[in-house]
């Protein structure tokens, strides 16, 4: 049995990872909630991201934390022109064609990926990349602890738009009952469009958040798509908090499961909580109400 | 003059055609044989780094064999893309397209999936580099491997350990061991534990810890290893999964006496000291290496230095050595066999009697025993000092002094 001290920085560490990891399931869960369409390309909007957090670093130095801002615009303004261009007109259709959009999205964006960047892994070095924090027996890792802030701050931006803004309202107005914000005269197709760029850019903050912690290769996509879905079915489709809170469990139980059974039951174990929650709560952690 | 008959004029055709392929024949006749070797490497994907650096000991080797050897050898390259169907795949179309030999594929279980294909088609194979033990074990005919398996690597690895130890004078109480969890980390990791018992060592094996060698996070794996408080970090690696375990050793701040690795490749590249600087200092391996003293060794560095004068020799010594050598045994058969016929080839392999001082990597004459197998390789200790691996041990090699137990990262 391990010492107190190595399961509290486990865990401690496991809550940071699933906070990133929910920061990375935030824009699924938006997309879904609003135009409830999965999108299969998740992963490698996030990868493409990432690229272009190297490639700001490689061109200007500059820390992936500061260029966030930028390219989540940037992103925002793409995933918006690609749901006006593309999406939105699928979003009637039956899902096996979204599915295929999706899929074939996902697909494009990796194969550009390669023929642009090789498939050779990337990475950006900071000053303070290995860095910890030390609070007493704890150790935390410096961009896992920047990385869970932008997700926190993220979140509570988004949470505040949905709100208090009259385009989050009227998202909100779509996302309750699409008819219904027709019949009211609401632009749903600018909307869609809207909340699409809106995840596209929580993507994009997550790519620039983890460029320091994972190695980007034009492959990465699949896995992190995976990830994301366990995550906002463990938390509750649509649900923002809940994309935090299915991080966290997710997290901290491959964590504690790495540490005190073994490494290989890290993903045995999101796996079999993803069984026990559909069979138990089909809705996930905070399903049921939206945003 | 008789009409010209179906019969007749089935015969003219025959004969026009025999005519018009006679030039070209007798011209394949004229000209001096060549022999077609079919290299398979992982050049992209996850092991792209170490395929692209087995791939430079292979060009090096038509210009030099040519000169010592005084035969041609044409290299038909094929890349595969560090995935075992397309390994399997890619030694098929090369066998298609006219190879009469197999080289290859680094990855241990590319190259039982290249294995199989030679043997079913009767292809010699030539490993270059790979150590899972059962590749040699099946009873094929037509594969051939110089590089040691698994069990042998480990066992020359743990018997440097005792050197290092007494050449530091200092000796580790615990260990723990952490291996890639894939067709080579398992062959390692079945090897150590079961010659741990047998190689008199001053430390206790606490835990053993496996990753996905794919793994992009080692925190939990990493936070494992730390709990155990071992003195000693006994690791099998990769490359790419090397760097990530190195970072997440120095965000963790855990700092053993040393992290040696008993015989894998990752801490001793050029891309683990690049993507890590300083904290790549002072990683030990005890390792498969080139013998710098032999005067072949001295001609392939001098021309890598030429064809590749922005990589340092250092950085690519096993991969170069074992790939250039699995040429260099495909092209001396071939000398002696005066033949490209496969059949003939593979008897000529077999009776393949190199001299230790006419071989680049480091051990004792090439010659295969009844599996395929080269017995009496041997390894070496390197450390990374001063930004390169550097051999400390054997004393008669070293070319640094060793440093143990290693200072902290900080």
């Amino acid at each position: 049995m391990p010492a107190l001290s190595h399961v509290a920085n486990a865990v401690v560490s496991g809550m940071l990872t699933g906070i990133v990891y929910g920061l990375m399931a935030l824009g699924l869960s938006a997309i879904f909630g609003v135009i409830r369409l999965v999108n299969f390309a998740h992963g490698e909007l996030m990868t493409l991201a990432m690229y272009a957090a190297v490639v700001v670093f490689q061109g200007f130095a500059l820390d992936p934390f500061l260029t966030i801002i930028g390219v989540a615009l940037a992103f925002g303004g793409l995933g918006y022109a690609l749901q006006r261009g593309f999406i939105n007109r699928f979003v009637h259709r039956a899902e096996h064609a979204q599915m295929l959009l999706m899929i074939s999205l996902a697909i494009i964006i990796g194969n550009v990926l390669l023929l642009g960047f090789g498939p050779d892994a990337r990475n950006v070095q900071t000053s303070y990349q290995l860095d910890s924090f030390e609070i007493g027996p704890l150790l935390l890792d410096k961009v896992r602890v920047f990385a869970a802030a932008a997700a926190i701050v993220t979140t509570g931006l988004l949470a505040a738009f949905f709100r208090f803004t009259l385009t989050g309202k009227a998202i909100r107005a779509c996302a309750d009952n699409p008819v219904g914000a027709r019949v009211a005269g609401l632009p749903v197709a600018h909307l869609y469009a809207v909340t699409f760029g809106i995840g596209a850019g929580s993507v994009a903050v997550a790519g620039c958040a983890m460029v320091q912690l994972i190695d980007v290769t034009p492959g990465l996509g699949p896995s992190y798509t995976l990830l994301a879905f366990i995550i906002v079915i463990v938390g509750g489709l649509g649900s923002m908090v809940g994309a935090l809170l299915g991080g966290l469990v997710i997290g901290v139980s491959e964590a504690l499961a790495g540490l005190l059974i073994a490494p290989s039951a890290k993903s045995m174990v999101s796996f079999g909580l993803l069984v026990l929650l559909l069979l138990a709560r089909p809705q996930g952690l905070m399903g049921g109400g939206r945003r | 003059m008789g009409s010209v008959t179906r019969r007749t004029f089935g015969a003219a055709v025959a004969g026009a055609l025999a005519a018009g392929a006679l030039p070209r024949r007798a011209r394949a006749q004229g000209a001096a044989p060549k022999l077609k070797i079919g290299v398979l490497l992982p050049r992209s994907g996850l092991q792209a780094f170490i395929g692209q650096s087995c791939q430079r000991g292979a060009d090096l080797a038509p210009d030099l064999l040519r000169q010592r050897l005084g035969v041609e050898v044409e290299l038909m390259n094929a890349d595969t893309e560090s995935n075992v169907d397309t390994a399997r795949s890619r030694a098929e179309r090369l066998i298609e397209q006219g190879a009469h030999v197999l080289v290859g594929a680094f990855d241990s279980g590319h190259t039982a999936a290249v294995a199989q294909v030679a043997e079913q088609r009767g292809v010699p194979h030539v490993i270059n580099v790979a150590a899972a033990p059962q590749i040699t074990e099946q009873g094929y005919k037509f594969v051939f491997r110089n590089f040691p398996p698994a069990p042998e690597i480990g066992r020359n690895g743990l018997v440097l350990l005792q050197d290092i130890f007494k050449e530091a004078k200092v000796e580790p109480k615990t260990a723990v061991f952490m291996h890639v969890n894939d067709t080579f980390g398992q062959s390692m990791a079945k090897g150590v534990a079961a010659l741990l018992p047998k190689v008199a060592l001053p430390f206790k094996l606490v835990d053993t810890v496996p990753y996905d060698p794919a793994a992009k996070d080692l925190t939990v794996e990493v936070s494992r290893a730390k709990a155990t408080n071992a003195d000693l970090l006994l690791l099998v690696c990769r490359l790419n999964d090397a760097i990530v375990l190195r970072r997440e050793m120095v965000k963790q701040r855990w700092n053993p006496m040393g992290v040696v690795s008993p015989g894998s490749p990752g801490l001793y590249e050029e891309q683990f000291s690049k993507a890590l600087g300083k904290y790549a200092e002072n990683c030990i391996t005890n390792t498969v290496w080139f013998n710098p003293k032999n005067p072949i060794t001295h001609d392939v560095a001098a021309l890598f230095k030429k064809r590749f004068p922005k990589d340092e020799f250092a950085f690519h010594g096993t991969n170069v050595a074992y790939t250039f050598d699995a040429i260099l045994i495909a092209a001396d058969a071939f000398k002696r066999a005066k033949s490209v016929d496969r059949k003939a080839l593979a008897e000529a392999i077999r009776q393949t009697n190199i001299p230790e001082t006419e071989r680049v990597s480091f051990g004792g004459p090439i010659k295969f025993n009844a599996k395929g197998q080269v017995e009496g390789n041997r390894s070496m200790v390197l450390q990374n000092l001063h930004g390169k691996p550097t051999v400390v041990l054997p004393k008669d090699y070293a070319e640094g002094k060793l440093i143990f137990p290693v200072p902290k990262a900080s």
